[in-house]
């Protein structure tokens, strides 16, 4: 079952992060003067201005900080009802991902679940998505 | 008179509707002849254009007429101008063209915004929604998780007060019923059938804790509000209201990364720039694109404490028409329609100018308060009739 998404166009700031679920490793830019976290991607550090950044993967759990179900209908293919959640990474400071929380009834889902990390493969893209840690 | 200051004198809006066969120009066009009905000026008196976000070529019923298409149309010559979207959401338009007035860059400045959404759904052809095959920039960082509606990422907001601070569907109710039974004393509102409690437990839900009623509409319309400077404010002949305090921000722009509202470090920031206080305010117009945001903007203006916007509206009382506070008396998005920010900032100077007819606030109302934006981006006005 593959859901019908919207998939990004990859580029130099952002392909680390959307191929990374190939090797199954979520990656997060990271500054290596200051060790800031930085996403969305950039080639920058938004806290110390250096250059020197590089992906780092990133344990791949976290806690669900908040949610909505969505009830509506966006198009025709969309399946609902859906979660889609916030998720605070484990280590990772500062950096919210907005995603799916699958593998549950979206009725079951809420805040301070904690998730871990899945990949969803459509073309060349590994759509990191969370499923609950019981 | 505040030599220095800027004041909203000339104001006027076109007809509220949807799926409108009328020309989003001319639409515009009676927005603008309202204004300057109303105000005793001429077009040749105007001297700058402001709007928000200007011309959106790839989603035309979003934004369908820019600053220049207009300059051009209705033959103005002006001396300043301005059109965008990267500024602090819609009512940032009028505080550049406040700015603009008072560094001398323009006299009498039209800001406008013109909203054609329902009419350029229902008639695709005219109005094509280009189909990409890839997203990027911030939207790559929602769609994919077919988060496609800014009502997805507001509910986010939404359900973290509803979890921190126990936000009831009844609490949340209130700026809905409270606009519609407003609504219904505007004859221009979009929506004129008056909603209840029943009817709002039992709608659907769109995104939770957001249901239907939670959302605005897509709309047809154009609002105008004329700035004026100081020096040329005795040349308009309708009651000049003074833009006593404005205040915006951004938070982190991708609405991921935003761990909260800007409306709170807006709304704290207007205080600061001014000697009113929130005690001083008679009425407010704030933000209801989805309702929530009409309740963080209560909390970020600093009406009751962060946390307890749900409980200073429980029963609607207070934010009624004859109450001690009253919200979003033209309807608000909710039940006038989707004016996108400037209905809130045109009706502050309605009921300023006591001109609100059935809906008028009691009591003579000098101060008011009208914002923009719901998310990462905010805009606050405090305007006051001297
Ligand atoms: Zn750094």
């Amino acid at each position: 079952m593959s859901v019908t998404r919207a998939l990004p166009r990859l580029d130099a700031d952002n392909r680390a992060f959307w191929t990374g679920g190939a090797e199954g490793e979520l990656r997060i830019m990271r500054c290596r003067d200051c060790e800031t976290f930085i996403h969305p991607p950039r080639p920058l550090c938004r806290s110390c201005l250096s250059e020197n950044v590089s992906p780092e993967v990133v344990a791949g759990t976290g806690v669900v900080a908040t949610y909505t179900v969505n009830y509506q209908k966006w198009h025709p293919a969309m399946e609902v009802p859906f979660v889609v959640a916030r998720v605070a990474l484990d280590g990772v400071p500062g950096v919210l991902l907005t995603t799916n929380i699958v593998g549950c009834p979206a009725e079951e889902v809420d805040v301070g679940d904690r998730v871990r990390v899945i990949f969803e493969q459509q073309d060349d893209v590994y759509l990191p998505l969370f499923e609950r840690i019981d | 008179m505040h030599a220095n200051d800027a004041f909203i004198t000339g104001i006027g809006q076109s007809e509220i509707g949807r799926k409108l066969e009328r020309h989003p120009l001319l639409l515009t066009l009676d927005a603008v002849k309202e204004a300057l009905g109303e105000s005793g000026l001429t077009i040749d008196q105007i001297d700058g254009v402001s709007t928000y976000p200007g011309r959106t070529p790839g989603l035309l019923g979003f934004s369908p007429i820019g600053a220049d298409e207009l300059i051009d149309a209705l033959g103005m010559k002006v001396t300043w101008y301005a059109g965008g979207g990267e500024i602090s959401s819609q009512l940032g338009a009028v505080v550049a063209a406040a700015a603009a007035v008072r560094t001398g860059l323009a006299r009498h400045v039209i800001c406008y915004r013109t909203v054609y959404e329902a009419a350029a759904m229902a008639r695709p052809e005219e109005y094509p929604v280009p189909r990409r095959d890839r997203v990027d920039s911030y939207s790559q960082w929602f769609a994919p998780f077919n988060a496609i509606s800014a009502v997805n990422w507001t509910a986010q907001y939404a359900m973290a007060h509803v979890k921190n601070y126990g936000l009831t569907r009844e609490q949340l109710a209130q700026i809905a019923l409270t606009g519609r039974a407003n609504a219904m004393l505007n004859p221009r509102a979009l929506v004129q059938e008056p909603l209840t409690m029943e009817e709002y437990l039992s709608a659907r839900m769109i995104s939770s804790p957001l249901c239907l009623y939670d959302c605005d509409r897509y709309s047809d319309a154009s609002t105008v509000l004329i700035v004026s400077a100081g020096e040329a404010v005795d040349e308009v002949s309708c009651t000049p209201v003074r833009i006593a305090a404005m205040a915006g921000s951004v938070e982190r722009h991708s609405w991921d990364q935003a761990e909260w509202m800007a409306c709170y470090p807006t709304g704290a920031d207007l205080w600061t720039k001014t000697d009113y206080t929130p005690a001083d305010v008679d009425t407010v117009q704030l933000y209801d694109g989805f309702s929530f945001q009409a309740i963080a903007w209560l909390e970020g203006l600093g009406f009751c404490a962060p946390g307890e916007g749900g409980q200073f509206i429980e029963g609607g009382q207070r934010i009624a028409l004859d109450g001690e506070l009253p919200l979003n008396t033209f309807g608000g998005q909710l039940g006038a329609g989707r004016l996108h920010g400037f209905g809130f900032a045109h009706e502050a100077v309605v009921q300023l100018r006591g001109q609100g007819g059935a809906r008028q606030v009691p009591g003579d109302p000098r101060v008011a308060v009208a914002t923009s934006g719901g998310g990462p981006l905010a805009t606050a006005l405090l305007l006051a009739r001297d």
